[in-house]
């Protein structure tokens, strides 16, 4: 008997956004990507991590076509940048890092008229403006000078416009900002439903927490070179070790040597350990209770993939 | 994007600048106003009479078509430069970078805006003209043709200019020391015939010239150089311009980086 052969999905074999040897060099002679590979599936919601200065904008205003590459390939959905730009654009939304609207029109003006510079005729920029306005929670603002609005709404502002034209692909820059815990909640809550109704996702942040809770796959960029690329979970299970900071009831002069276990004193209430995998904390407990140290309360050292973007972005500086 | 669609974001651009320059027009329309009133005032009806006729006309009639000239000139420049250089320096030029939109249509939105503004102050102007003295168009077609094509060039000019312009005052010299000076000595308050020959010759290649007196030609009848001439000689700065400012944003100049 002949099994039925699974007919791949063409749509899903392209990737969304493919990226060749990218290069780039500033006129000044600074060399700020040096050779970058990325391959991001249709559908994926990629964190571009990487520390201040890595490279992050440098590559995005290079698939946004406003910055000019040295070398290499950018192709979106199988369109390459250089070939077909009117299509590759249409195809890319993107909220760049830094404010770029005008200070003085509306907010429903910078929407109806980004709309416009897609080819979209004023009745349905309208209504789209309408729809992003309100999901983003700018509806009532719409007539207002872009330049009152806050620091936060500001950037959901940005997100409006740049999913006016509905394009397949989404890539913010640090879209988070300075945007308070609430909003951005919301924010993630809003990117994440996008994404699950088919659009592409290309983000960058300082909040690793974010990075986490959003994306499937992660990219991590230093110094313009890509030093990891790998989906979210296998990152994590790299991490072999888990510090916890435990609180302890009263001073103590010193700490009892626990056989096996790192610990350390930050201060004479504060201790800091440092578990492997293969060790349970049961033990570990049992034998600060036989030595009559007392814990009050137990945290993560750090949010998890903080401890290995800084191993990896340490260990690059070594290289 | 189909045919359609550039015509619509040709229109968002246009929308955009007429928009612009009329939400602010206590800069953009009130300032030529007045001072072509004053110019009118002391040059034509204080002055002019002691003057006496020129070229067959009032001198006050004599400079009606010249300052309508220089007030399009100016405005059609001045439009286009800071609204551009504006969009640079705010950033939100990119807006219409990262947009599907060929860079011809980005030129002709913009120039658009210029000539836009530049009718707008030229008729403000001829209102007031209206005031001092009578002016009738004998040459329709090539009022129309000269107007056009002159606030044209110079919103390209003005796009050129703010292209390579990097800061403020880079918006500021031309129209300073090269625009103020083209249209003064470009036949504005008197006949090149009054000067001796060779700065007739001079004159003849300012292309200031050949506007103001295919103007002067449509207004009054009357006019210094030959109007074909005149027409042609705009024209070949036009497509000049054009291809210039094409190549320039192709090539990103000051732009991209
Ligand atoms: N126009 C420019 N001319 C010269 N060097 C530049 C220019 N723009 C950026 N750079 C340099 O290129 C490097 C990468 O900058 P880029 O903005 O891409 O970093 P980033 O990863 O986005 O950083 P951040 O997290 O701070 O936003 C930096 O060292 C920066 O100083
Ligand atoms: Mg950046």
């Amino acid at each position: 008997m002949v099994r039925p052969v699974a007919r791949p999905d063409p749509s899903r074999m392209i990737n969304a956004l493919e990226i060749r040897g990218l290069e780039k060099t500033y006129a000044n002679g600074f060399r700020a990507l040096k050779g970058i590979d990325l391959h991001v599936p249709n559908g994926d919601f990629l964190a571009l991590l990487g520390p201040n200065g890595a490279g992050k904008s440098t590559t995005i205003g290079i698939i946004s076509s406003l910055v000019r590459k040295s070398a290499g390939t950018v192709s979106v959905f199988g369109v390459d940048l250089d070939q077909d730009p009117q299509k590759a654009k249409s195809l890319l939304g993107i909220v760049p890092q830094e404010l770029n609207f005008s200070m003085f029109e509306t907010c429903l003006d910078i929407l109806v008229h980004q709309a416009g510079y897609y080819g979209i005729r004023r009745r349905v920029a309208l209504e789209r403006a309408e729809r992003y306005l309100m999901q983003l929670g700018l509806w009532e603002k719409r007539n207002d000078q872009s330049r009152t609005l806050s620091g936060g709404l500001k950037r959901r502002l940005m997100i409006a416009r740049a999913l006016v034209h509905e394009p397949q692909m989404l890539i913010l820059d640090e879209p988070t900002a300075g945007v308070d815990v609430e909003l951005r909640r919301s924010m993630w809550s809003f990117l994440l439903d996008i994404n699950n109704r088919g659009t592409t996702i290309v983000l960058t942040t300082h909040y690793l927490e974010e990075a986490e809770s959003l994306c499937r796959n992660i990219a991590i960029i230093d110094k313009g070179q890509i030093i990891e690329s790998t989906s979210m979970k296998s990152l994590l299970a790299k991490l072999n070790t888990h510090t916890f900071i435990m609180d302890l009831d009263r001073p103590y002069d010193s700490l009892p040597l626990v056989h096996g276990y790192s610990l350390h004193a930050i201060d004479p209430t504060t201790v800091e350990v440092e578990l492997t995998k293969e060790q349970d904390m049961n033990e570990l407990f049992l034998k600060l209770t036989e030595s009559n140290v007392r814990i009050r309360s137990m945290r993560n050292k750090s949010n998890r993939l903080e401890e290995l973007f800084i191993r990896l972005v340490e260990s690059n500086k070594l290289n | 994007m189909n045919s359609e669609g550039l015509f619509v974001a040709f229109c968002t651009i246009l929308d955009k600048e007429v928009g612009r320059f009329l939400r602010i027009w206590a800069q953009t329309i009130v300032p030529p106003a007045v001072s072509m009133a004053l110019y009118f005032m002391i040059f034509g009806h204080l002055i002019g009479p002691r003057i006496g006729e020129m070229g067959g006309f009032t001198y006050m009639q004599f400079i009606a078509p010249g300052l309508i000239m220089m007030s399009i000139i100016n405005n059609a420049y001045a439009n286009v430069v800071s609204s551009f250089f504006g969009a640079k320096f705010q950033k939100h030029l990119e807006e219409m970078l990262v947009a599907p939109i060929p860079n011809w249509i980005i030129l002709a939105g913009y120039v658009g805006g210029g000539v836009a503004r530049g009718l707008a102050v030229g008729l403000v102007v001829s209102g007031i003209a209206l005031l001092f003295t009578h002016l009738h168009v004998r040459h329709f077609l090539v009022v129309i043709a000269v107007v056009l094509l002159t606030s044209v060039l110079f919103s390209l000019a003005g796009l050129i200019n703010a292209i390579y312009a990097r800061k403020f005052d880079d918006i500021s010299i031309i129209p300073t020391f090269v625009l103020t000076p083209l249209i003064y000595l470009g036949g504005v308050f008197y006949s090149i015939n009054l000067l001796p020959d060779f700065w007739q010759a001079v004159s003849r290649a300012n292309p200031v010239l050949y506007m103001v007196n295919a103007f002067r030609y449509g207004l009054l009848g009357t006019s210094d150089v030959d109007v074909t001439m005149a027409l042609l000689v705009i024209t070949a700065f036009v497509v000049a311009l054009t291809a210039f400012a094409l190549l320039l944003l192709e090539r990103g100049t000051g732009i991209k980086t």
